[in-house]
This record gives C-alpha cells, sequence and structure tokens, in this order.
C-alpha cells in the first residue's frame, strides 16, 4: 500500500465511533496517607465514544491506573463520577473487562478453560455447546487453538496475553480495559500482539481504553491519546486525536508524515513540558 | 554418571561398570551412610544394655525374649479382650485417629476459609488459635475426660483438638495468600460466591491446606499414643506400651515404640505422597 491510500478522501476518519459511551466527569480521586490526604487525579473530563481505540500515556505515578480502577469499578471516585451509558459506575461487572497487567489466569486450569470459565460466570445459561463454541472461537481468535488445552503454566507470556485477552473478549464486554498489556513482551511479540488486538478490535468493535508507556503502541492503535500530567493532582494535558485511516498497516502509518508529527507532539509533552523528575536527573 | 570414565580407562584394565555394580556404584552414598548410622546407634544401644549400663533392654531383645518375639512375629492374633498382635493394637488406634483427624480436617478447613476470607473474625480469634495450639496433647485429657466422662471419645477429642490448629492456620493463609488479581477476576466476571470458592478459593489455597493436613497427621499420631496412655482400658497401641510397662515387659516397649515410629512415618509419607499428587501445577 503505499501513502496516498491513508489520504484517500472516502476513507471515513478512524475516530467516527457511535454516540458517547463513557463519560468523565470532574473526576478526582484523594488517597489518604499517613502524611494528610494525597491527591492523585483532579478534574479529570472526557468523554469516549461508542467503538472508540483510547490510549492514556503518562509518567509512572501519574494516576493512569487509578483511572482505568474507577472505570473497572476496583476504585471510587472521591470527586466526581464515571458514566457507562448514563449511568454512574459503582461496582466491577463484565461489560467493563479487564485485562490484567500480570494477565491473572489461574495456572491451575488450561487455556481453555480460564476462556470458557469467563463466559460460564458471565453468562451461566447459555447451552452448553454455545458456552464451549464460544471459549474456542475466541481462541481460536487470538491462534491459541492448538494450545487450549495446555495449562497456563506450560505456555510463554506472550500466548498468556493471548488466552487473557481471549477470555476478555469472549463475554462481549462493552468496555475493554488494557493496563499496560504488553509491556512485559518481547519486541516481536508485541508487536504481533497489536497488530491482532487492531484486527479483533476490527471485526468486534467494543471500546478500548488502554495504557500504555509506549508512543509508538499508542500511534498505532489508538483514535485518541490522553496525555496525563505528572502528579499529584495529575489530570488530561492534552488530547492527540490519531486520525489514520483503518484498517492501519505499521509501514503506512510509518510513511505518513503526521506520524511525525504526533510523535514528536507527544514526546514534547512527556519529556520536555512534562518531563518526570526522576527522568531529568537521569 | 561419566565422570569416572577417563580414569579407569587411562589405566586400561578396567570396563566401565554396568548393570548392578553400575547400580551400586550411583546410590551407595544414599545406601552406606544410613546403615552406617542406623547400625552404629543399634550397636551403641545393644553395648550398653549388654554391659549394663541402663534398664533398657537392648535391640536384640526383640528375637531373644519368646514374648517380644511372638507378638514381633504374629501382628494378627487376637485372643480377645486387650490380649492382641500389635498390628490389631495399631489399627484400634489408627481408627480412632482417623475418627478425629477427619473432623479436625472438616472443622479447620472450614474455619479456615471463614478466618481466611474475614479480618474481623480473624482479629477476633487468632490470638485464642495461638494460644490453644500452645496447650500440649497430655494437657488436654483431663479437659477431655471432665468434658466426655468416656474414654473413647476422649480420645478422639484429644486428637480432634490436637491436630486441628495446623490445618486452621494453614488454610486460613492460604485464602489469605490467594492473590489479588485472581479475587479482581471473580469480581469482574461476578462470580457467584459458589463459583469462587470451587473454581478459585480451594485450588489456590490447596497447597497450603496440604501443608496443613500433613503437619496434623504427625500430630495427631503423637496424640493418640498420649491419650491411650493416660486412658488405659481400650485397646490401641498406646495403651499396649501402657500396660507392657505396668508388666515391666521392657523389650515389649520397644517394640511398640518401633510400631509407634513406622507407623508415623508411613502417615507422613503417605501425606507427603498425596499432596504431590493433588497439586501439581503450581
Amino acid at each position: 500500500m503505499s501513502a496516498s491510500v491513508l489520504h484517500h478522501p472516502s476513507a471515513s476518519p478512524a475516530s467516527a465511533g457511535g454516540g458517547p459511551l463513557l463519560r468523565f466527569e470532574q473526576l478526582g480521586k484523594v488517597y489518604p496517607t499517613p502524611a494528610g490526604p494525597y491527591p492523585v487525579l483532579e478534574n479529570i473530563s472526557f468523554t469516549v465514544n461508542q467503538g472508540e481505540f483510547v490510549c492514556v500515556i503518562g509518567h509512572s505515578g501519574c494516576g493512569k491506573s487509578t483511572l482505568l480502577n474507577m472505570v473497572s469499578g476496583f476504585a471510587k471516585p472521591t470527586s466526581g463520577q464515571v458514566l457507562l451509558n448514563g449511568r454512574p459506575i459503582e461496582k466491577p461487572g463484565p461489560d467493563r473487562m479487564v485485562v490484567f497487567q500480570g494477565y491473572a489466569l489461574l495456572p491451575w486450569m488450561t487455556a481453555y478453560e480460564n476462556v470458557y470459565l469467563g463466559v460460564d460466570s458471565v453468562k451461566p445459561k447459555l447451552p452448553e455447546h454455545e458456552k464451549r463454541e464460544i471459549a474456542m472461537e475466541h481462541l481460536e481468535m487470538v491462534g491459541l487453538t492448538a494450545a487450549a488445552e495446555k495449562k497456563i503454566t506450560q505456555i510463554s507470556g506472550g500466548m498468556k496475553q493471548r488466552v487473557a485477552i481471549a477470555r476478555a473478549l469472549a463475554i462481549r464486554p462493552e468496555v475493554l480495559i488494557l493496563d499496560e498489556p504488553f509491556g512485559a513482551l518481547d519486541a516481536i511479540t508485541k508487536e504481533e500482539l497489536q497488530e491482532e488486538l487492531l484486527s479483533i478490535w476490527n471485526t468486534q468493535k467494543c471500546t478500548v481504553l488502554m495504557i500504555t508507556h509506549d508512543i509508538d503502541e499508542a500511534l498505532f492503535l489508538a483514535d485518541r491519546l490522553v496525555m496525563m500530567t505528572n502528579g499529584p493532582a495529575a489530570g488530561i494535558g492534552e488530547i492527540l486525536s490519531i486520525d489514520f485511516i483503518r484498517p492501519r498497516s505499521r509501514e503506512d502509518i510509518m510513511e505518513d508524515p503526521r506520524y511525525y508529527e504526533l510523535r514528536n507532539q507527544a514526546l514534547d509533552f512527556l519529556y520536555n513540558r512534562f518531563a518526570h523528575d526522576e527522568d531529568e536527573k537521569a | 554418571m561419566t565422570t569416572s570414565s577417563a580414569p579407569t580407562t587411562s589405566r586400561g584394565d578396567r570396563t566401565p561398570p554396568t548393570g548392578l555394580a553400575l547400580w551400586w556404584k550411583n546410590n551407595r552414598k544414599l545406601i552406606v551412610p544410613p546403615i552406617l548410622g542406623i547400625g552404629g546407634f543399634l550397636l551403641f544401644w545393644q553395648l550398653s544394655a549388654s554391659l549394663g549400663l541402663t534398664k533398657l533392654a537392648g535391640p536384640l531383645s526383640l528375637f531373644t525374649e519368646e514374648r517380644t518375639r511372638e507378638l514381633l512375629f504374629y501382628p494378627f492374633f487376637d485372643r480377645g479382650g486387650l490380649d492382641k498382635g500389635l498390628f490389631l493394637h495399631s489399627m484400634s488406634s489408627l481408627s480412632r485417629v482417623a475418627l478425629g483427624y477427619t473432623l479436625a480436617a472438616i472443622v479447620g478447613i472450614a474455619a479456615g476459609i471463614a478466618v481466611g476470607l474475614n479480618k474481623g473474625l480473624d482479629r477476633a480469634f487468632d490470638p485464642l488459635f495461638q494460644f490453644l495450639r500452645m496447650v500440649a496433647p497430655l494437657a488436654w485429657v483431663p479437659i477431655a475426660l471432665v468434658l466426655f466422662q468416656n474414654n473413647q471419645p476422649a480420645a478422639i477429642f484429644v486428637i480432634f483438638i490436637i491436630s486441628i490448629w495446623p490445618i486452621l492456620i494453614n488454610t486460613a493463609e492460604g485464602v489469605r495468600q490467594i492473590p489479588q488479581d485472581y479475587r479482581n477476576v471473580a469480581l469482574v466476571l461476578q462470580m457467584s460466591s459458589g463459583r469462587f470458592f470451587t473454581k478459585v478459593l480451594i485450588p489456590s489455597a490447596l497447597l497450603y491446606i496440604f501443608t496443613g493436613l500433613r503437619i496434623s497427621i504427625g500430630l495427631a499420631w503423637l496424640a493418640i499414643i498420649a491419650a491411650e496412655i493416660v486412658m488405659p482400658g481400650t485397646p490401641g497401641i498406646g495403651f499396649f506400651i501402657w500396660d507392657a510397662y505396668q508388666n515391666s515387659y521392657v523389650s515389649d516397649i520397644v517394640l511398640g515404640v518401633v510400631w509407634i515410629g513406622a507407623i508415623g512415618l508411613i502417615l507422613d509419607r503417605l501425606m507427603a505422597w498425596l499432596q504431590q499428587r493433588i497439586s501439581p501445577g503450581q
């Protein structure tokens, strides 16, 4: 594909999704500490549309995980609220499935059993054969049909992450939440998984909220990149719109001059305007 | 091992060992020291008995004393009442252990899970558990006799109360050690408590539970001897030893102790084997 395809007028802009799905309203989180209350996040307001892929980037300690935890329901906001389809989020639920940083697969089960347990827990009333089909179908989606009967302890980190993604997608969440999903993987596995995630997202059209440390990953995957300022009291510094057409290919994006503009913008934000203290010292 | 092949061939007059010789070569380091150690101990014991340094009969008395030799070679006889072979005495003791230990396992695992899941319960009862587990088996005997007014249930109670603590404390620890990630998965999937129990809690805590069960089987066996010695009149290996002591059959005491040690060892090995069989994938 040539770069010109990217600018084809009939191609729909990537960020075009459905209506608003997830709304952050004046969201704030304060943690009590022995040294007094510590504000992690302050005044976060933005909206994620149905079917949108949003990445969140920021230095460690800026409250990215806290932000996601308030979407998944593991943490409660101190002020403001997060609304899903207009309803405030109160507790964890399968409509906001999480792909955990450490995979969080049950090691005494096989890959298949892990995915099946998810389906079976969320939709216990489905007929047995349908639940099995859903589990196998999603394992196939991440290319794990052959390893379905392997114990989690017998498979590699990349395969574990695939199982975790299959488990998350199999329950058809409205929002898929990923907390630095590819951070622990080697470069090649990481690129493979990014591409798989993207192709699955293209077919399932679920909404994705993903934390990352990697600007290139965000530029390849996301419709929008939320860049957080440093804590305490971190907020949204800037939101980049990444409107490369979809489906994307790495090569095409790399040839697009906008890629470098966006990349420089993000780098400038992270390493000049909001350089981390520790990074400066280093 | 091939480490010695070079020097052997350099001498040129010896071929590498095969068959039995090879087996002996590989295993002699495991076989010779225990034989020397145990043999040396028995020899020292026999000598000090023969020289009259102690009133305790030497190991040879198991064969030289006619009454003891009969007990040694005929463990299955039953002349009614308390006049039985050692195997039958041991089985009586073991059946009591089985009853008390099973009760301890059921109550211990259930209470351990409750305490492990509930911080309030844990704080309320942990000091009590820590205190009670330090009470020696013999100290429980009078309490048991007062409580039950009858030797049989009292003996079972002593087994129960001695073997419950390691099971309870280890189970509670195993439940507390369930990784937060697994709990979070259960929360997101909104697993029913029954499903969480069978699919997450029990498999996750199994290793700890078995550690407790293994420690307890040893304690239960120790306790039954103590209980039977103090509560004579019922068949059992503890009673047998006490009876032998009353009649000054010193070599019978020695034989009884050999049985106790051997059974304790077998019970421990059995639990170790079960532990390995049941919890491999972790």
